[in-house]
């Protein structure tokens, strides 16, 4: 106990300006985005970016942090989502007076009595009987919000109305970007939490019995309960999210606490890496750029991100965040200049094989749903017939010769990345 | 895999710099309907109709304004009210003011809601709701507003038109209903409890039921509880993938009474049925198929099959919006989504079809001719999923014999 | 009142017997290898659409045997190279993995052929009515979908307890190591069962499709629910899944049947509620209603207080 106690003051007394620089960066950046991106569609990605990085972090709490595999994540989230919506409607009714960018409270207030509620049984376990008994519960919530039609609102969902209630500042929150800088700010205070309770004792006991809940029980500390406090606190962070969600869409249904939101969370906190505390930023991003943004291109986007998602689990289980750490002994040693070559050698015929693999699917694809006769189809902004020899002859030549020209190109990289990864004569040993 | 992941990234980000809005040459309506999914075959079916349409009665014959064509632009909502409400924001993020929807009340609710709020908040960039085919009562009596039209007849005046019929039958003694668990399933059981009740107070309902939407895959349960209750007749507001597993499980189980329906006729439903409900099955509408009301509506019928032969024309009505809306632009030279709805209130046009029809100012209703029609093999000129059979009209009920006046809508109108 | 239980009864068998198909290779799977294969639903479908596929040049009977070999041979190649290469990684990420399989797949159906319900029908011979019973009609076809999951498990359970290959599977669910040393491959009994289990799930798929329909999500819809007849029934046992699956097969069909709601329960006791209070959905619950509910509450319970399952003796 008082070791680590004494880690986390010793955490603290580092000099300040080097812990804050990167929140103060991450404020500057919040505040700039909606500068930069600041038409609709790029609000109203941003918004639901925000919203996902919550929850992704919220789960990594249970997965990265405290190694729960939970399949039904999306309970909390979808019910801190239906309370925050009709508190929502309270408000508008004047049931009573509180001001609408607070309303979050109330979701992650839910997510937590839900959480307690669950966590009391199912954190007896880690593995697959608390993975089965998420499943159990999910299945079980998604159900019944077609029954209770009252609270869930049966198929329709529930609808309410972000811009009654006490106003901040004469901003009533009709308009996207309001909502863009309500979610920014809890964007930032949730992270914050976040990052803290990973560094409180209770956060770094998580690890501890997710790496050995054997050697944690012998240092006193009861697995469950460890457990429990970790399942509690991410309840309550998703029900928040699942608030803020509410807020944006003013819309909460069924699909909010289905398996399919439960996978979805999962999917992104693993693309991100679960290892890394800002993995499931990543992840989150990620999925929502390809989500919003792939989806304008291709219908097929979905298979994109399972073939990114099971490649990931296959031969990245670190994830994205992951290959960036990778490089941070390079980096340190100031070599990462000697990578740069290789990786453009290797990147460029990397780059004409997944081309020619996407114009493959995207043009079987064509082939298969567009009207009798029509050929002619484009690809980002290349028009083609999609029945030519040539077209064809272009997408196998990318693809083989890329493959090839990959393949041959790997040597080199992995010498280099020997060369940039070296240790330094004088500390051996220190980078393994 | 790493590269690939780069790659992604960096092409995300810079496609998300360049979006910027698209220059109109072009009038976008945003389609939003099912596009995949269990109700997939509903919703693509309307797009290509709406497509059709916009060609044929807009496009080819010079566009609107001078020169300015339709473009209808699919957005898949999975059926969902959320993920339509997503979409939404996606058609208003690019540029589009009108927005076409039909499948599913529970949606329309929603958009309804969702459009209404969006027009208060943002008086420089207006949308318009044009429902082609949600039928809930609802959408035009105590949740009506100006941004939305309907071009269907809702469920109310259906079912009177319906149950006309019923109560003209004295072999009817005992009815089922059943239908989807939503909104719409639900109007559908309160309207025949309702107009039976008032029409044929002997009859007695031996079974209400609603079952969920979309996800009964086997309706053999179903059936076997119809068979035992030994209902006389059966009345469903099914539609799309729920009509076909009712129809499939009644037929397999050997049921012989009659079925009257809102919606079980195309998109492979007559093909389900087939012999088996021959002349049991009749089925509420508008838009008369067989015999052709006139030469123009046939030549357009045959037009759509030669382009799409895998499908039919199952919602005339779409055919009707997208008119309605290309003369409410004319007659305004505006495509200001106010100035248009003004002129959409109110409008009187004559269908393809030769029928008249008025777009009520009151509520945003279209009042139109109503149509019973049969399943049958006999008369058919357009046959329906290329099965043979197809619907052929039996009584055509005015639509003042058919109107039945809003209740408790208060419709606000901008004050400009 | 009797035709409607003599039908539910029916008809609660040949859903139970169904779900039997899948949770046999399953539980097999899973008592084996530990893992919770999240994609074994995703062959069911796949065996589904690949004889919807053969049905069309070759017709429903070649189907019905192509199909599941197809499946059974992708299922060996999906732990060969899959499962086995992910196994390094550890536990959760093999439950990742399948879990992110049953994705892909859904995606890649999709992809191949169509978002669409497919029109996989029986096969002319069987579309007559078998007999008809209080004017009520049953189909050949459920009778035919009866038949070959009985045979199934017949076969299922000769070989598991009768046969030398049965007696080295079960060596290798319980003692996977000692069986090794005994010099048998286990690896390669292994990929076999999980082969011949996702081929089992894949000629489930098969007669399924035509009865409740080929679509993309139909995965999805028995996914869980198969999960659920496992942990229930036990883990790696046959007998467990065999009787869970009736189990939730009548459950699903009687509580249709049966349209009790707590209200009539209440009226017996002469006790009535306000319509329109918060809690009105609670008085009105209907067994229909709480139908697709009772299998998850009894999969939680189950979990909590005997997590070996009713027929299991070992812990999940």
């Amino acid at each position: 106990m008082s070791e680590i106690t004494k880690s986390a003051v010793s955490e603290l007394s580092r000099p300040l300006r080097k812990t804050l620089m990167p929140w103060i960066g991450f404020v500057i950046l919040l505040l700039a985005l909606p500068n930069i991106f600041s038409s609709n569609v790029g609000l109203y990605t941003m918004n639901l970016m925000g919203i996902f990085i919550i929850f992704a972090l919220s789960y990594n709490m249970l997965l990265g942090q405290g190694g729960m595999l939970s399949f039904g994540h999306a309970v909390y989230f979808g019910l801190g989502g239906f309370m925050s919506v009709h508190f929502m409607n309270y408000i508008e009714d004047g049931l009573f007076v509180f001001p609408m960018y607070l309303v979050p409270i109330f979701g992650g207030i839910i997510g937590l009595v839900f959480a307690i509620i669950i966590g009391s049984f199912s954190t007896r376990r880690a593995g697959t009987v608390f993975a089965m008994i998420s499943l159990g519960v999910g299945e079980l919530m998604a159900a019944s919000s077609l029954i209770f039609v009252a609270f869930f609102g049966g198929e329709e969902g529930v609808s309410g109305d972000r811009t009654t209630g006490p106003e901040l500042a004469g901003i009533d929150f009709g308009k996207d970007i309001h909502i863009y800088y309500l979610i920014a700010a809890w964007v930032f205070v949730t992270v914050a939490l976040m990052y803290l309770f990973s560094r409180t004792p209770a956060g770094r006991m998580a690890n501890a019995v997710r790496d050995n809940a054997e050697r944690a029980e012998f240092i006193g500390y009861s697995q469950r309960k460890v457990r429990f406090v970790s399942f509690c606190a991410s309840g309550f962070f998703a029900g928040i999210a699942g608030g803020l969600f509410a807020l944006n869409f003013e819309i909460v249904t069924e699909e909010n606490l289905n398996a399919l939101t439960s996978g979805v969370v999962l999917l992104m906190a693993y693309i991100g890496g679960v290892g890394f505390f800002i993995g499931p930023i990543v992840g989150a991003v990620v999925f929502t750029l390809l989500q919003s943004i792939l989806s304008n291109y291709t219908d097929i986007w979905q298979l994109y991100v399972g073939i990114l998602f099971v490649l990931t689990v296959m031969y990245v289980p670190q994830g994205l965040t992951g290959i960036i750490m990778m490089h941070t002994a390079a980096w340190r040693m100031k070599r990462l200049g000697i990578l740069i070559l290789p990786y453009l050698r290797i990147g460029i015929p990397a780059l004409a094989m997944l081309a020619g693999i996407a114009a493959f699917l995207e043009t079987v694809h064509h082939m298969r749903t567009a009207v009798e006769g029509e050929t002619l189809m484009s690809l980002m902004g290349i028009e083609y017939d999609s029945h030519g020899i040539v077209t064809w002859i272009v997408i196998l030549v990318l693809t083989f010769v890329g493959g090839y020209l990959t393949r041959t190109q790997l040597p080199q990289l992995r010498e280099a990345w020997e060369t940039a990864n070296k240790p330094p004569a004088s500390t051996k040993g220190a980078a393994s | 895999m790493k590269l690939k992941s780069t790659i992604l990234i960096g092409a995300a980000l810079a496609a998300l710099s360049a979006f910027t809005a698209q220059a109109a040459d072009t009038i976008k309506i945003a389609f939003i309907d099912p596009l995949s999914g269990p109700f997939a075959a509903t919703g693509t079916s309307g797009y290509k109709q709406a497509q059709y349409a916009a060609d044929v009665l807009v496009n080819q014959k010079g566009g609107v304004l001078g020169g300015q064509m339709f473009e209808i632009v699919g957005f898949d909502n999975k059926i969902s009210p959320k993920e339509s409400l997503v979409q939404l924001k996606r058609a208003i993020g690019e540029g589009i003011h009108y927005i076409m929807q039909g499948n599913s009340s529970g949606v329309a609710n929603a958009l309804t809601d969702a459009v209404k709020k969006h027009n208060d908040r943002n008086p420089d960039n207006l949308v318009l709701f044009l429902n082609y085919s949600a039928v809930d009562p609802a959408l035009t009596n105590e949740k009506c507003n100006f941004w939305h039209f309907r071009f269907d007849a809702n469920a109310d005046i259906k079912m009177n038109a319906l149950t006309d019929v019923i109560a003209a039958n004295d072999q009817i003694k005992k009815v089922y209903i059943i239908g989807q668990d939503y909104s719409f399933g639900k109007a559908v059981a309160a309207a025949a409890v309702k107009y039976l009740g008032e029409k044929r107070s002997d009859i007695e309902i031996v079974g209400n039921e609603l079952h969920p939407i979309g996800k009964v895959k086997d309706f053999t349960p179903y059936a076997t509880k119809i068979r035992a209750s030994e209902a006389d007749a059966i009345i469903t507001g099914n539609w799309g993938a729920d009509m076909v597993g009712l129809a499939k499980a009644i037929g397999d189980a050997g049921i012989d009474a009659p079925v009257y329906t809102y919606y079980a006729a195309n998109d492979g439903i007559t093909k389900t049925i087939g012999a088996a409900g021959k002349d049991k099955i009749r089925l509420i509408h508008e838009g008369r198929v067989n015999p052709p009301p006139t030469e123009e509506y046939l030549a357009y019928h045959l037009g759509f099959k030669e382009k799409y032969p895998e499908a039919d024309i199952t919602q005339f009505r779409i055919a009707n919006a997208l008119a309605m809306l290309a003369r409410a632009m004319n007659e305004t030279n505006s495509t200001d989504p106010l100035k248009v709805a003004g002129a959409l209130e109110g409008m009187e046009y004559t269908t393809i079809q030769g029928d008249k029809v008025v777009m009520r100012a009151e509520d945003h209703q279209l009042m139109q001719p109503i149509s019973i029609s049969v399943h049958t093999d006999e008369n058919i000129v357009l046959d329906a999923d290329n099965s043979g059979y197809g619907l052929v009209t039996e009584k055509t009920i005015s639509a003042e014999d058919a109107d039945i006046p809003p209740v408790g809508c208060a419709m606000e109108r901008p004050s400009s | 009142m009797l035709e409607l239980i003599f039908f539910s009864l029916l008809n609660g068998i040949v859903t139970g017997l169904l779900l039997f198909m899948l949770a046999s290779g399953l539980t097999l799977i899973f008592s084996m290898m530990g893992v919770l294969n999240f994609a074994h639903a995703s062959f069911y479908m796949l065996g589904a659409y690949f004889a919807y596929t053969v049905s069309m040049y070759l017709g429903f009977w070649v189907g019905l045997f192509v199909a599941p070999v197809l499946v059974g041979l992708m299922g060996a190649v999906v732990e060969r190279y899959g499962l086995r290469y992910v196994h390094r990684w550890g536990h959760v990420a093999e439950l990742i993995f399948t879990f992110g399989l049953a994705f892909l797949i859904e995606e890649i159906v999709q992809f191949v052929w169509g978002k669409d319900t497919k029109a996989y029908h029986e096969p002319e011979i069987l579309q007559f009515p078998l007999f008809t019973f209080f004017g009520q009609n049953f189909p050949a076809y459920k009778a035919f979908m009866l038949l070959v999951s009985i045979a199934i498990f017949v076969v299922l359970l000769l070989i598991l307890t009768r046969s030398r290959i049965g007696l080295i599977i079960q060596a290798a669910i319980h003692k996977p190591n000692m069986t090794a040393m005994l010099g048998h491959n286990v690896p390669l009994v292994f990929m076999g069962v999980f082969g011949v289990g996702c081929a089992l799930a894949g000629l489930a798929g098969v007669i399924a499709g035509p009865a409740l329909g080929t679509f993309p999500g139909m995965a999805v819809v028995l996914g869980s629910i198969v999960f659920v007849i496992v942990v229930i029934g036990g883990l790696g046992s046959l007998t467990g899944a065999f009787v869970a699956s009736l189990l939730i097969g009548l459950l699903q069909t009687f509580a249709i049947a049966l349209d009790y709601s707590v209200n009539d329960f209440l009226h017996l006791f002469n006790i009535s509620f306000d319509a329109d209070g918060a809690l009105r959905d609670l008085w009105t619950l209907s067994l229909p209603q709480i139908a697709p509910i009772l299998p998850y509450l009894l999969l939680i319970l189950i979990l909590i207080f005997r997590p070996t399952g009713l027929f299991g003796n070992r812990e999940t």
